[in-house]
């Protein structure tokens, strides 16, 4: 049995009684539950937690898949060694048809692109693996949770949302000192024991009335956060071996599934408003005995609304009472990982020769294999006896397509009284490069600074709606905070840079500076700062394009400038459509197919 | 495996309507749904699959050509009809998935493999485009479909048939299919070549009133715990939907768009500065299902208002200093239209 959620003063030691909880209640129902994020470095609690949730799966299917897996991996597909030998097309299943009852486990979850994180919520929505590939035609049921490792550092962009959305569970390992792993808590006798009690779990309409409507009061949108919750209470009360729910699973549902998705903290108002609806004194002496079912609902409402709000996680929290809506991002990074060097394939062609260009064995095949009775015939013993004939004019080779996957990062001055201006002008820059961006599949970021310091505004994205959401009601005015700037921006490029992106940086001042890195004023001091922090992005080595928007460009924009080594351009009234288009210009435009 | 129930979504109407028109008329042209996540865009396809009326079909044939004259037919439908009435049964409408990672030879149908492989025969095996004809090709996550999926797409969905010229095949097949696309505007844009192919574009959010929100918790709750009596629960519902649609596909040529209407749809247009005439066409038409869902014979201004948002909203020009979305834009412009001249 565990102990109560809030025995364990030490905060280490009960964030691993929480990751053991956790790990029970996914193992007695990975499908329902959907998945885990585990945000972990590699590391023996990571190890011990993963070792510890594989012994409660019994000998279920567990499955690693590296963010770099395939297609033909994932999904499956024409097993070719074995056509070949056969004579015929025999298929071979992928990982998620394997993974049929069991986990699997998505190693540097912060990486995998979003084409593969939406093969796998198909799989997990339709609880079927659909493959039509090379002449393969297979369908198979699948059922699986899903252990999502999160090596996320801060620059890096989050899972993909659509993935997030699916997994029940957010649990933090990064805090926990190996000292207090111990991995008894649980046997797997228990659990399997609890996953045979699950059926027949019953819960009280109420109970999800309540769950709902504290998913509500926490600002959690999405409706399946609410399935979840409900899936995540029935495993509990399997757990305790009860055949219904208690609040009790009710209150562990909601701190575990619902507050770590909390947008917002309860209004208070509306407490004291829910208990002056209904005073006791209006309650007839007959009611007394009994309370009404209606108060009682509230009574539980109001328990499981104090453990979700007591589990929210302190950083979240913090976030949440400065007013600042957390914003979940949604994974972009790695998004293009098939790109990069190697380009994505997109289809085959044929081609006499090979040029160090990647051959498509299965088009090859196929373009050969109509040919093979033929060819035996014309062709004489020695070559007979190969199994299949293969000739040049059957090769086909992969096309790919390399692409520029060019991130345009947008820094803007948002301080003094042109500010509003110069914001809506790069606003409307935005959106219009991303309105065409489909085409060219780029990606668009803003940095603003005003006041003390930098803010990353928009991260890369290339989704229009996402933009225009960010970027609906920038403020503007206040100091120049230059080099706090160029320091983000600095850092952002880089991380762009070694994702294999290539960044352009567009920065929109007049390159007068008036607030130092530490946020004091001081011109001087400032302006000595800006110059060396430009120096450091200098070195990070992109290009950056500095557009003086002063109505009279004056040394200091030209002379930062030449310290980052930048692209010069005073364009005292720029609008929109001719930001956009420099940008254009600078990016070089199309993308360009090779093979 | 038991699919929940159309009758059964909660709230929605926009969707749902857009969906019910799709299947009186198929020549609307598709639907595309696009919204939050967990909305249920993809339960709402796949209910819809399990209501629609079934099909009568060719035997045997495999693209599933309508056994009446005059219908665009195969190569090996073709010559029976002449000969007169060819042999027919019912089947289901056929709902075809297009998977992620589907790769272009299985799309568009490509040599028999297996028979080439092992008997060194030259034969066609069609691919998904074939099985959808007359019927619906579901896109799940439309907005990360491959690019080169999406050219091929833009081409037989304007078209409604299948060219295939490739491995020494030339065949032409008849692929007239209702495209019907999901996704998360977040993950991307759409192509605008592929956005002007659907019909009609809905958004879905998830609803914020905590009733709705209990309700759709519960049900689906309810359909996760025991599919098959859920199912059996809502059949009377679905019954009735069901045989609205096949009411309506009856009154369906009766219903009269009045040169007024034809001048609202017209002036709706011009005043939203929409592309060509697609945005016009698409609109009239699905007015005009809706009134025949609804039981009317003249298509009124009530159908008009109703379809205006969907059938025009991916047809707006995009612009970037207009902050409001573009389902607002169309309301605004039809509340100017109509109350312009009412």
């Amino acid at each position: 049995m565990l102990a109560p959620l809030d025995r364990e003063p030490d905060p280490s030691g009960r964030a691993w009684e929480l990751a053991v909880r956790v790990a029970v209640l996914f193992a007695i129902d990975p499908a329902g539950l959907g998945g885990v994020r585990v945000r972990a470095h590699a590391g023996p609690v990571r190890d011990a937690w993963l070792a510890m949730l594989k012994a409660f799966m019994g000998g279920r299917a567990w499955i690693r898949v590296p963010q770099s897996v395939t297609d033909e991996r994932l999904l499956g597909g024409l097993d070719l060694p074995a056509t070949l030998s056969a004579g015929r097309p025999i298929s071979q299943s992928g990982l998620l048809a394997t993974v049929d009852g069991g986990v699997l486990v998505l190693s540097m979850a912060e990486r995998i692109s979003r084409a593969t994180a939406a093969r796998i919520t198909q799989a997990m929505d339709n609880a079927q693996v659909v493959v039509e590939r090379d002449g393969i035609r297979q369908q198979s049921s699948t059922q699986f949770g899903v252990v999502a490792l999160d090596e996320a550092t801060p620059e890096d962009d989050g899972l993909p949302e659509a993935l997030c959305d699916r997994m029940s569970f957010d649990i933090d390992l990064r805090a926990i000192s190996p000292r207090f792993i111990d991995t008894d808590m649980a046997s797997a006798e228990e659990i399997t024991a609890a996953r045979e009690r699950l059926e027949k779990i019953e819960m009280p309409e109420a109970m999800i009335d309540a769950l709902c409507s504290v998913a509500m009061a926490l600002g959690v949108s999405s409706l399946r956060a609410c399935s979840l919750a409900l899936c995540a209470a029935r495993a509990s009360a399997a757990f305790d071996d009860n055949d219904y729910c208690t609040d009790d699973d009710a209150q562990i549902a909601a701190s575990l599934v619902l507050a770590p998705r909390a947008t917002q903290l309860p209004h208070e108002d509306d407490d004291t408003e829910g208990d002056d609806a209904q005073p006791e004194p209006q309650q007839s002496p007959a009611e007394n005995d009994s309370p009404s079912p209606l108060s009682q609902q509230q009574a539980m409402e109001d328990r499981v609304l104090d453990a979700a709000q007591a589990a929210i996680p302190a950083n979240l929290l913090a976030l949440l009472i400065s007013g600042i809506k957390p914003v979940r991002m949604s994974g972009k990074s790695g998004a293009y990982s098939d790109a990069g060097a190697h380009g994505r394939p997109i289809g085959s062609r044929r081609a006499n020769n090979l040029r160090g260009r990647r051959l498509h064995l299965v088009d090859t095949l196929r373009a050969a294999a109509p040919w093979q009775r033929l060819r035996r015939a014309l062709s004489g013993e020695a070559v007979a006896k190969a199994r299949v004939l293969v000739r040049a004019e059957d090769f086909h080779v992969t096309r790919i397509r390399q692409r520029s996957a060019s991130v345009t990062v947008f820094v803007v001055d948002a301080s003094g009284s042109s500010a509003m201006h110069r914001l809506s002008e790069v606003k409307g820059a935005i959106e219009m490069l991303l309105a065409e961006c489909y085409v060219r599949r780029d990606q668009v970021a803003l940095v603003a600074f005003r006041g003390r310091s930098a803010e990353l505004l928009l991260p890369p994205t290339r989704s229009l709606t996402a933009a225009r959401r960010r970027l609906s009601g920038l403020p503007g005015g206040g100091g120049t905070p230059l080099a706090s700037a160029l320091e983000v921006t600095a850092s952002l490029v880089d991380s762009l840079a070694r994702r294999g992106q290539s960044p352009l940086v567009v920065l929109l001042t007049d390159g007068r500076a008036n607030v130092a890195l530490d946020g004091s004023g001081g011109r001087e001091r400032a302006q000595q700062e800006a110059m060396q922090t430009a120096q450091q992005l200098a070195q990070v080595q992109v290009p950056v394009l500095l557009i003086d928007t002063s109505t009279k460009p004056q040394q200091e924009a030209a002379t930062l400038a030449r310290a980052m080594r930048a692209r010069y351009l005073p364009l005292p009234h720029a609008g929109s459509a001719q930001l956009a288009q420099t940008v254009r210009l600078a990016t070089g435009t199309e993308p360009r197919a090779f093979g | 495996m038991a699919v929940f129930p159309f009758s059964a979504i909660v709230g929605q109407d926009e969707m749902k309507a857009a969906m019910l028109t799709a299947a009186v008329d198929p020549g609307i042209g598709g639907v595309l749904v696009l919204g939050d996540r967990g909305t249920g865009k993809s339960t709402a396809v796949r209910a819809l699959a399990a209501l629609l009326p079934k099909m009568r079909a060719v035997e045997q044939c495999v693209y599933g050509c309508d056994p009446a004259a005059g219908t665009p037919s195969c190569e090996s439908c073709a010559p029976k009809k002449a000969a007169g009435v060819p042999k027919s049964l019912l089947k289901p409408v056929p709902v075809v998935d297009l998977p992620l990672g589907a790769t272009e030879d299985r799309v568009v149908g490509a040599l028999d493999l297996e028979r080439a492989l092992s008997q060194g025969v030259k034969a066609f095996e069609p691919g998904l485009l074939a099985r959808a004809n007359r019927g619906f090709l579901y896109i799940d996550e439309v907005n990360l479909l491959e690019d080169h999926l999406v050219d091929l797409l833009i081409d037989v969905a304007a078209s409604g048939e299948n060219l295939v010229e490739r491995e020494g095949l030339s065949i032409r097949h008849p692929a007239r299919f209702v495209l019907v696309g999901s996704g998360n505007p977040e993950e991307g844009e759409l192509r605008p070549q592929l956005l002007d192919r659907f019909g009609l574009a809905v958004d879905v959010t998830t609803p914020t009133d905590l009733k709705l929100r209990i309700e759709i918790v519960k049900r689906r709750d309810a359909f996760e715990r025991s599919p098959q009596s859920f199912v059996d629960a809502w059949q009377k519902e679905d019954e009735k939907i069901r045989r609205r649609i096949i009411a309506a596909r009856k009154r369906l040529p009766q219903v009269e768009v009045p040169d007024e209407a034809l001048t609202r749809a017209a002036q709706l247009c011009m005043n939203l500065g929409t592309d060509g005439l697609r945005g016009e066409l698409a609109l009239v038409r699905a007015a005009r299902a809706l009134a025949a869902i609804e039981g009317d014979l003249e298509v009124g201004d009530a159908h008009l208002r109703r379809m205006a948002a969907p059938a025009l909203r991916h047809r707006l020009r995009r612009n970037p200093l207009d902050e409001s979305g573009s389902g607002t834009r169309v309301h605004r412009a039809v509340d100017e239209v109509f109350t312009q001249t009412a």
